[in-house]
């Protein structure tokens, strides 16, 4: 991040959503609590938490999935109550979940335009639906090669890119992405965080679901902290470190009674199969080389 | 310690792990090509054992054995692509002959009104199938289980009630009734071949039903809630309303049917139909329709019905005792579901 300018937001920009006290209870289960939270435009929100936090609440209010209980949930100023997914797109926010809402059979282009397919009269335009995916695939960096292999057989990391690639095209303006980092090795989380700051960049509010403070560091504008239900940090980057963040993702306190609690665990001993210091009582106590051959004996001698 | 080393990767920058499918993979992609290796080797064999099976005069008799599957086929392949499953169909074309028939006669109305409350029925039992389904998300296989025996005890109650007897009573004399049967019963000879209604009708929905599966936005809204109905409504797409639609459609299928085994034989027997829900499921399975949903094809389903009627007849015109059909039936299902494994298997390799 060595091209970044930590200047505050200009005065006149106001937040595409406003969220004051929500919470939502399911029967007696009070899942989310006195949530405040603001989203503004070409910023990345980071909603960092443990599971079950309350994060997958928090985003299933915003993407309509879920209505909340209490509190108040603007979006561009209006106060709203979003009964359906539809709803929530239709003012501009998209949702990409973790399991990424593609049908895993359908091809690459079919699912790009799941649900907001362009016709030429009463059938599909196919060869446009493959151009567009296309080009907005190729804008993203990716490349799939045949857009009409299905899904399913696709990487972690393309997957994930598809459903960004697919939200932004369809005029997100509020893009709220759960986890994306979570089931992706390094280079692959790496793709991702560029497509959020291309996301910010174009200008989109940026909601990051995520429990790794080092992902979120890397983008995040805006860091909020949930933990049973309720917020326990609200703060703007230049507020707090990543080791700050990290401490207080760990929950602070909880993080050194960790530390004293592993004690006496000593990282980074090894210790000679042959002789444990601990014997593991019982018949199924693992052993080695009860059943070696010739071969693993002379091996093993010259060991 | 072994310290961690790096090797150089060879690959360039771009990803070339995938390489563009050849003409015949593409083909061999296809949901429907195990359906179709499978009727072309059902026909080759009747061909060659059944004489009779040669003989231009009888294809007619052969599409009708196929149609009369492959009308409910259609809307079957359809609802199994959008993930779901229907027990209730094969009864159901027989309350829709009933309730026609027990319409007109016990109210002494034109034919045609029978006709159209049976319409009105036929997709209002799909509609109800679909709705409670959604509502009560129970599997469509509990749901329709219970449509299947509630229509079962209905056909024979209902139809004893009113004209008591288990066939319905005779209408040929109605008003009406001989221009439906113009419509429903019709035939036609091209030379040699007299085709049936029902053929012509089966044709035109294949047709129809492929052309909104594969190139329409409602035929990707099927595919999208059969493949994951979870992911179709975060984007947007009314799952409800598409299940919904996909259980009327069969509705209308067993509407089709019903009308065209009224007009042509005049009366329906009430104890029928059941079993033959098995056999459409077969024939969509045959066409390549997976039973979890999200894949298949309607031209399929058709290709599956076909296998059946050439079955049908062709043990007929060898020869052979109509005993074996069943069993005949089962070893093409399992040939043909091992086909589409491996050709499915084949294709995802290439």
């Amino acid at each position: 991040m060595s091209t970044q300018t930590l200047q505050a937001r200009p005065a006149d920009v106001t937040p595409l959503v406003v969220m004051q006290d929500v919470g939502k209870s399911y029967g007696n289960v009070h899942a989310l609590r006195g949530v405040n939270l603001e989203v503004y435009p070409g910023e990345v929100t980071c909603v960092l938490g443990d599971n079950g936090a309350g994060k997958s609440t928090l985003i299933k209010i915003m993407a309509g999935l879920h209505e909340h209980t209490s509190g108040t949930f603007e979006v561009n100023g209006v106060k709203r109550n979003l009964a359906s997914p539809r709803a929530a797109q239709a003012l501009g926010i998209a949702t990409v979940y973790q399991d990424l809402a593609l049908a895993p059979l359908m091809s690459v282009w079919r699912n790009f335009f799941m649900g907001n397919e362009i016709r030429s009269g009463l059938f599909l335009d196919a060869k446009r639906m493959k151009t567009i995916a296309d080009e907005e695939l190729q804008k993203m960096g990716i490349q799939i090669g045949d857009l009409d292999r299905p899904v399913g057989g696709l990487s972690g990391g393309q997957k994930q890119c598809i459903a960004i690639a697919r939200a932004i095209y369809f005029g997100a303006k509020v893009i709220i992405l759960d986890e994306p980092t979570a089931a992706l090795g390094v280079k692959q989380s790496g793709v991702v965080l560029k497509y959020i700051a291309k996301a910010r960049d174009a200008g989109l509010g940026v909601v990051f679901i995520t429990h790794n403070p080092h992902h979120a560091y890397l983008v995040g504008n805006h860091f909020v902290i949930l933990k049973l239900g309720r917020l326990t940090l609200d703060a703007d980057r230049h507020e707090l470190t990543l080791d700050e963040l990290t401490a207080e993702m760990a929950g602070g306190q909880e993080l050194a009674d960790l530390q004293h609690e592993l004690g006496g665990v000593e990282a980074g001993k090894t210790v000679d199969p042959d002789h444990p210091e601990v014997e593991l009582a019982g018949p199924g106590k693992p052993r080695l080389h009860s059943r070696g051959t010739d071969d693993d004996a002379t091996s093993k001698g010259e060991a | 310690m072994s310290t961690p080393t790096v090797t150089a990767s060879p690959a360039g920058e771009t990803d070339d792990r995938v390489v563009v499918k050849g003409k015949v993979g593409v083909l061999f992609a296809r949901p429907e090509i195990g359906a179709l290796i499978g009727a072309l080797a059902v026909a080759a064999l009747f061909l060659a054992v059944a004489p009779s099976f040669r003989s231009l005069g009888n294809t007619g008799t052969i599409l009708y054995a196929a149609a009369s599957i492959g009308i409910m086929a259609v809307g079957v392949s359809l609802l199994m692509v959008g993930g779901e499953f229907d027990l209730s169909t094969g009864v159901a074309a027989t309350t829709s002959g009933i309730v026609a028939a027990l319409t007109a006669w016990n109210f002494g109305v034109n034919v045609w009104v029978g006709v159209l409350v049976a319409l009105v029925i036929s997709l209002g039992i799909g509609a109800f199938n679909g709705w409670l389904l959604m509502r009560t998300g129970l599997p469509s296989f509990l749901v329709t289980l219970g449509t299947f025996f509630v229509l079962q005890g209905a056909n024979l109650a209902v139809t004893r009630l009113v004209g008591g007897t288990v066939s319905t009573p005779t209408i040929t004399d109605m008003d009406g009734f001989a221009s439906a049967q113009k419509v429903f019963a019709w035939e036609a000879s091209i030379g040699p071949v007299t085709i049936k209604a029902l053929v012509v009708y089966w044709l035109v929905l294949v047709v129809i039903a492929a052309l909104v599966l594969t190139r329409t936005r409602v035929g990707n809204w099927i595919f999208a809630v059969g493949g994951d109905a979870d992911a179709a409504r975060a984007v947007g797409v009314p799952v409800k309303a598409v299940k919904i639609g996909l259980f009327v459609t069969v509705g209308f299928c067993a509407w089709m049917l019903g009308m065209h085994l009224l007009f042509s034989y005049s009366v329906m027997q009430s104890g029928e139909g059941v079993g033959n829900e098995f056999i459409y499921i077969i024939a969509a399975v045959v066409g390549g329709c997976l039973l979890t949903g999200g894949y298949g094809s309607v031209v399929g389903g058709a290709l599956g019905a076909l296998i059946f009627g050439m079955t049908r007849m062709g043990i007929n015109y060898a020869g052979w005792n109509v005993d074996w059909f069943y069993t005949f039936l089962g070893v093409m299902l399992l040939l043909a579901t091992l086909v589409n494994l491996y050709v499915k298997k084949k294709a995802d390799a290439r």
